[in-house]
């Protein structure tokens, strides 16, 4: 049991005992404690090391602005959490914490030689130092920082927990359940409003908690509480949410809350959500969020057993636990006063309140007196004793140059208040400096948002639960009787006899910052606030400078010999509070992770066997490999089957809009290079689109089904960007023509058949067709029936061979499919997929958007200039392609490469060079855009864009590869197969 | 995340179902004026753009919603819609963007 329990004090249940284990050694604490209250109680201090100077640490706060114990809670494999506040965490049974940054223990840390040596480690040291030669990054430098100023460790094991997602709506959404919060629900409540109330701690109620010193209209604190929490629960329209923080506000009142669900429960609970993000949009939002003390920079700030005036506060109300047996307080703000009688009046010893101003009002300093308590007026710290835990504090009067040492076992410190505007300011509301107040304060606010209560400023629990009201659209004034909150002043700099050089005065805990490397900063030129922060690394660690940004604008000022409202402040960002990745992920994890668009033949291929590969979001067959063939060999025999008999491949994903209007034709002809117009009914043309800049956007076999009426096919990849490319023109620059465009592309299952006996499989399934080669030739489209069902039968090939596209509505698809299939015995049907697809088409030199091309290649740069109407006045692209620099000489042009080893199978992607002994740098002309073995032809086959390609017909060019490895490859047609077409016309 | 007017679906609607699509006002040249535009000329249309700090006309497309382009006042500073209109309305005025300003304001 702790020492430093204070019965009667705290709202923990002292009925339920929970041990727990830090650093391996088992302690006891109360359900309701958190892990630094529970510690603390044991009289454990030391809870951490420091980033940079691995400086021995014990909490500093009493919530979640802790910035110095940190710490990692583990819950079995993969359930390991780094960097958790001590005083934010609640203790389970069977709880398992362990310190951080430090080794062998938190006793003793070999990396603590750092603080010895600390002078070698100033404000931006690491930006000094680990500068050059680059190559030391990965190697040297990284690894270095990374241990010796690492965090806890991140887990090397998957996530098993469950996170969660949802949106939610309110017309008034608080934050903060302190006096203001509760007072502005309550009045909202009584409207006809859905009110959401949140608070990141676990009980509502902020500083009221277990504040035994304050009454609300008669009633005690606890009380008052008590029964506004009953009210609120009772009303319909109010939500409660506690545990949960508010750590976003984005644009018009969109706020992300981050709700803890289960980390708090001793079992296991796995399969159950353990976090949750709300997303809510709320018609206005009232901040709440108080305000968080500031600590004072002074010489040895930061031993175990220093901490804030109100963190001792916090845990003697809230915990019932005394920080000290005898415990000195070092203020510049009247605040400190009524904390340090709280304290005395539970008993706890005051061994001084040391007070650095020089006008302290005669009533505070009689109560400490009637308290038996010293008050050193005009008087501040000037170093502290003790190692792992303040052992006493020397007090230095700078007007008499006196010293006089005092033992404590706690030192509390107060530099005033300064209001929470984090999500004020991400809200982007404007703030200014409130002379009087020594604070930023909210100004002008960007959405529906008001700030209530101390962060607005409003100290007091009067002010704040009046302000409340107002905001939540009440009237009511509060009558409270409570100790005086009174004033302070705004010290930069607290004086001392000791050199500078001798000190260390903390600004930033987490990091490591003190008062000199700001100084220092400013003196080597830095005179951003920004700027200073990156430097020095003030406000960069993960309490976000809660406590060390103002005071570090204090100095900085200073130094810069401003005031602090021309300095400015750093930026607020997201998140408030750390955050979990896995809060940011929700569900999106395995499965859920992406989106997989499947065809309606997915299925088949799967039992088949299929090897798959993503296409955009698709998903596709890419090869089908028999028992121990690898993809060459899968490839190779699927090529062969289709050129020597038949092969089937599953074309679904094939983008498909309908283009259909009395004005289809006129608009064709705007979107495609090519003319439109005269394209007879049932006829297919191949449609090349430019974007306006002249450069290849897509392309796609299109068949005419009617006068008004075209079905357009697009690259798998393309099919969104096309069809908004359309809608685009359509809509705003051809808003006369009268078409409408519908996308397609899921309506269609698409079977392709190529090879020689295409025909012959499909002619006893084919209804209402003639398929004479003499009635339907190649490039025609006719619709009539197939296996019964209704079909838009395309005679086209991707292959060279001759080929059948047979679009039947998706839910036919894969019955169609296995019909054919199963037909298809007689013939050796095989199925193939994008592999066999991609050799088929470059055997023949069909381009592949995206991969031949690359956004920067011209029609004319493909050798496709035949394709471009001459006669068209105007087409999208037309006017960029006259463009000197599209038709200069040098382009980079498409063009084939033969290599000198037929069996050398180029790399996709490899440089091509004229000659291969210039030194490096090389002058590199292109790159290899395709390249495969052709099972065909017995060699290898590569497309390649190459400068000047056209004029290098028949020259010898060459791939150097890495390791030394020279490729030497001759400038060809890019046909490599069939070059005149003959066998598309297979009877 | 933002909420975006949709003038034909005449709702706020989160920024999630909409498309950035540039700078609104630009007209393309019809076949005759692209011939008589010189490079300089042409590449004006294509690649530059006001890139304007403050009150900005540009263009949306309601993708994951109604499927209509529309175009919209929105401050670059500030991230505001001013207001969205419809395909075929004119550029707005100055004095036009301030009355729509003063009326959001009450
Ligand atoms: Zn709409």
């Amino acid at each position: 049991m702790g020492d430093f329990r204070k019965t009667g004090k705290g709202v923990i249940d002292t009925q339920q005992p929970v041990s727990f284990t830090f650093d391996g050694k088992s302690y006891s604490g109360f359900k309701g404690d958190t892990l630094a209250s529970a510690l603390l109680a044991n009289g454990v201090h030391l809870m951490g090391r420091s980033f940079k100077y691995h400086r021995p640490r014990g909490p500093v706060g009493a919530g979640f602005e802790e910035p110095n114990a940190l710490v990692t809670v583990t819950r079995g494999k993969g359930r390991m959490t780094p960097n958790l506040r001590a005083t934010a965490i609640e203790i389970y049974e069977g709880m398992m914490a362990s310190s951080q940054n430090r080794w062998p223990g938190l006793g003793f840390d070999i990396g603590a030689f750092n603080n010895t040596f600390s002078a070698f480690f100033p404000a931006g040291f690491y930006n000094k130092t680990f500068m050059w030669p680059k190559s030391f990054w990965d190697k040297v430098y990284e690894p270095f920082i990374r241990n010796m100023a690492g965090l806890g460790p991140a887990p090397t094991e998957v996530d098993p927990d469950v996170y969660g997602a949802v949106y939610g709506h309110c017309d008034i959404l608080i934050i903060g359940s302190g006096p203001a919060g509760l007072a502005a629900a309550l009045a909202a409540a009584k409207k006809d409003q859905r009110v959401i109330l949140v608070d990141e701690n676990v009980n509502m109620g902020g500083s009221l908690i277990g504040a035994g010193h304050v009454s609300i209209d008669e009633k005690s604190a606890s009380d008052w509480v008590a029964k506004a929490l009953k009210d609120l629960n009772k009303a319909d329209n109010v939500v409660l949410m506690t545990r949960t923080s508010a750590i976003g506000y984005y644009h018009d009142n969109f706020v992300a809350l981050a709700e803890r669900l289960t980390d708090y429960i001793p079992e296991a609970q796995i399969g159950k959500t353990r976090e949750k993000l709300h997303r809510i949009r709320a018609g206005k939002v009232i901040l709440a969020q108080g305000a968080i003390e500031r600590p004072l920079v002074f010489n040895g700030n930061d031993k175990p057993g220093v901490m804030l005036t109100s963190a001792a506060q916090t845990f003697l109300n809230k915990y019932g636990v005394a920080v000290g047996k005898e415990v000195a307080v070092f203020t510049a703000h009247d605040s400190a006063y009524s904390a340090a009688f709280e304290l005395a009046d539970s008993n706890v010893r005051i061994a001084a309140i040391i007070d650095a101003r020089e006008g302290v009002s005669a009533e505070l300093i009689s109560a400490a007196e009637g308290r038996g308590i010293d008050v050193h007026i005009g008087s501040v710290i000037s170093k502290t004793g003790g190692k792992k835990r303040v052992r006493s504090v020397e007090v230095y009067e700078p007007v008499h140059n006196t010293q006089k040492t005092i033992a404590c076992d706690a030192l509390l410190m107060s530099g005033g208040w300064t209001p929470s505007l984090h999500l004020w300011s991400q809200s982007k509301g404007s703030i200014k400096w409130d002379e009087a107040k020594g604070v930023y304060l909210p100004d002008l606010a960007n959405e529906n948002c008001v700030c209530i209560g101390s962060c607005n400023g409003d100290f007091g629990i009067k002010a704040a639960l009046d302000a409340g009201s107002k905001a939540g659209g009440g009237r009511k004034v509060y009558k409270t009787d409570e100790p005086v909150f009174g004033s302070g002043q705004v010290f930069d700099h607290l004086p001392n006899y000791i050199k500078p050089s001798k000190t260390k005065a903390f600004v930033d805990f987490q990091n490591d910052v003190t008062d000199k490397d700001i100084k220092l900063a400013v003196r080597e030129g830095f005179k951003s606030i920004e700027h200073v922060k990156r430097y020095t690394t003030n406000g960069m660690a993960t309490d976000q400078g809660k406590l060390s940004n103002l005071n570090a604008l204090e100095i900085a000022a200073k130094a810069l010999g401003k005031q602090a409202p021309q300095v400015g402040l750093t930026t607020f960002r997201p998140p408030y509070t750390p955050t979990t990745f896995g809060t940011f992920c929700g569900y999106r994890t395995d499965d859920l992770f992406e989106v997989t668009r499947k065809t309606a033949i997915d299925p088949w291929a799967e039992a088949q066997g299929a090897v798959f590969e993503p296409v955009g979001i698709w998903r596709r067959a890419w090869y089908f490999p028999k028992a121990g063939e690898d993809m060459h060999a899968a490839v190779a025999r699927e090529c062969k089957a289709t050129r020597d008999s038949l092969g089937i491949f599953d074309a679904s994903t094939l983008g498909k809009i309908e283009v259909v209007g009395p004005d289809a034709a006129k608009f064709m002809n705007i979107m495609y290079t090519n003319p439109w117009s005269k394209l007879g009914v049932g006829a297919c043309r191949y449609g090349l689109m430019l974007g306006e800049n002249g450069y290849i956007y897509d392309d796609g076999v299109v068949g005419r089904i009617a006068e008004d009426r075209f079905h357009v096919t697009t690259t798998t990849g393309g099919a969104p960007r096309v069809y908004r490319h359309m809608e685009d023109y359509l809509q705003t620059e051809f808003p006369e023509l009268d078409v409408w465009l519908t996308s397609t592309t899921e309506q269609w299952s698409v079977i392709a058949l190529n090879g020689p006996n295409a025909r012959k499989l499909i002619e006893p399934f084919v209804e209402g067709i003639d398929l004479s080669p003499e009635a339907f030739p190649h490039m025609n489209v006719r619709e009539g029936k197939i296996c019964g069902v209704p079909t838009r039968l395309f005679r086209v090939s991707f292959s060279g061979e001759l080929g059948f596209e047979i679009n039947v509505p998706s839910h036919y698809g894969r019955a169609v499919w296995e019909t054919l299939f199963a037909a298809g015995e007689q013939f050796d049907i095989t199925p193939y997929g994008t592999e066999t697809m991609h050799v088929l088409r470059a055997e023949k030199g069909f381009i592949i958007i995206g991969q031949d091309t690359d956004g920067t290649v011209t029609p004319q740069d493909a050798g496709m200039s035949w394709i471009v109407s001459k006669k068209k006045k105007d087409f999208v692209g037309k006017r960029s392609l006259q463009r000197s620099d599209l038709v200069a000489e040098g382009r980079k042009q498409l063009i084939g490469l033969l290599t000198d080893d037929p069996k050398t199978v180029l790399e996709e992607g490899a440089h091509i060079v004229a000659d291969p002994d210039q030194s490096i740098p090389m002058d590199m002309l292109g790159h290899v855009t395709s390249s495969y073995w052709s099972e065909s032809l017995g060699k290898s086959i590569a497309m390649a864009l190459v400068k000047d390609g056209f004029n290098r017909m028949g020259d010898d060019l060459y791939i150097p590869m890495e390791g030394g490895v020279t490729h030497k490859a001759k400038v060809v047609k890019p046909v490599f197969y069939d070059p005149k077409g003959e066998r598309l016309n297979v009877v | 995340m933002m909420l975006i007017h949709c003038p034909y679906c005449d709702e706020k609607r989160p920024e999630i179902e909409f498309a950035y699509a540039g700078e609104a006002h630009i007209v393309r040249p019809n076949a005759a004026e692209q011939q008589a535009m010189d490079d300089v000329e042409w590449s004006k249309f294509m690649f530059i753009r006001d890139n304007k700090r403050g009150e900005h006309c540009e263009r949306w497309w309601h993708a994951n919603g109604c499927n209509m382009y529309f175009n919209a006042v929105r401050n670059t500073v500030t991230d505001k819609f001013i207001k969205s209109y419809k395909i075929g309305q004119k550029r707005p005025s100055a004095a036009q963007i301030q009355k729509w300003k003063d009326q959001a304001n009450g």
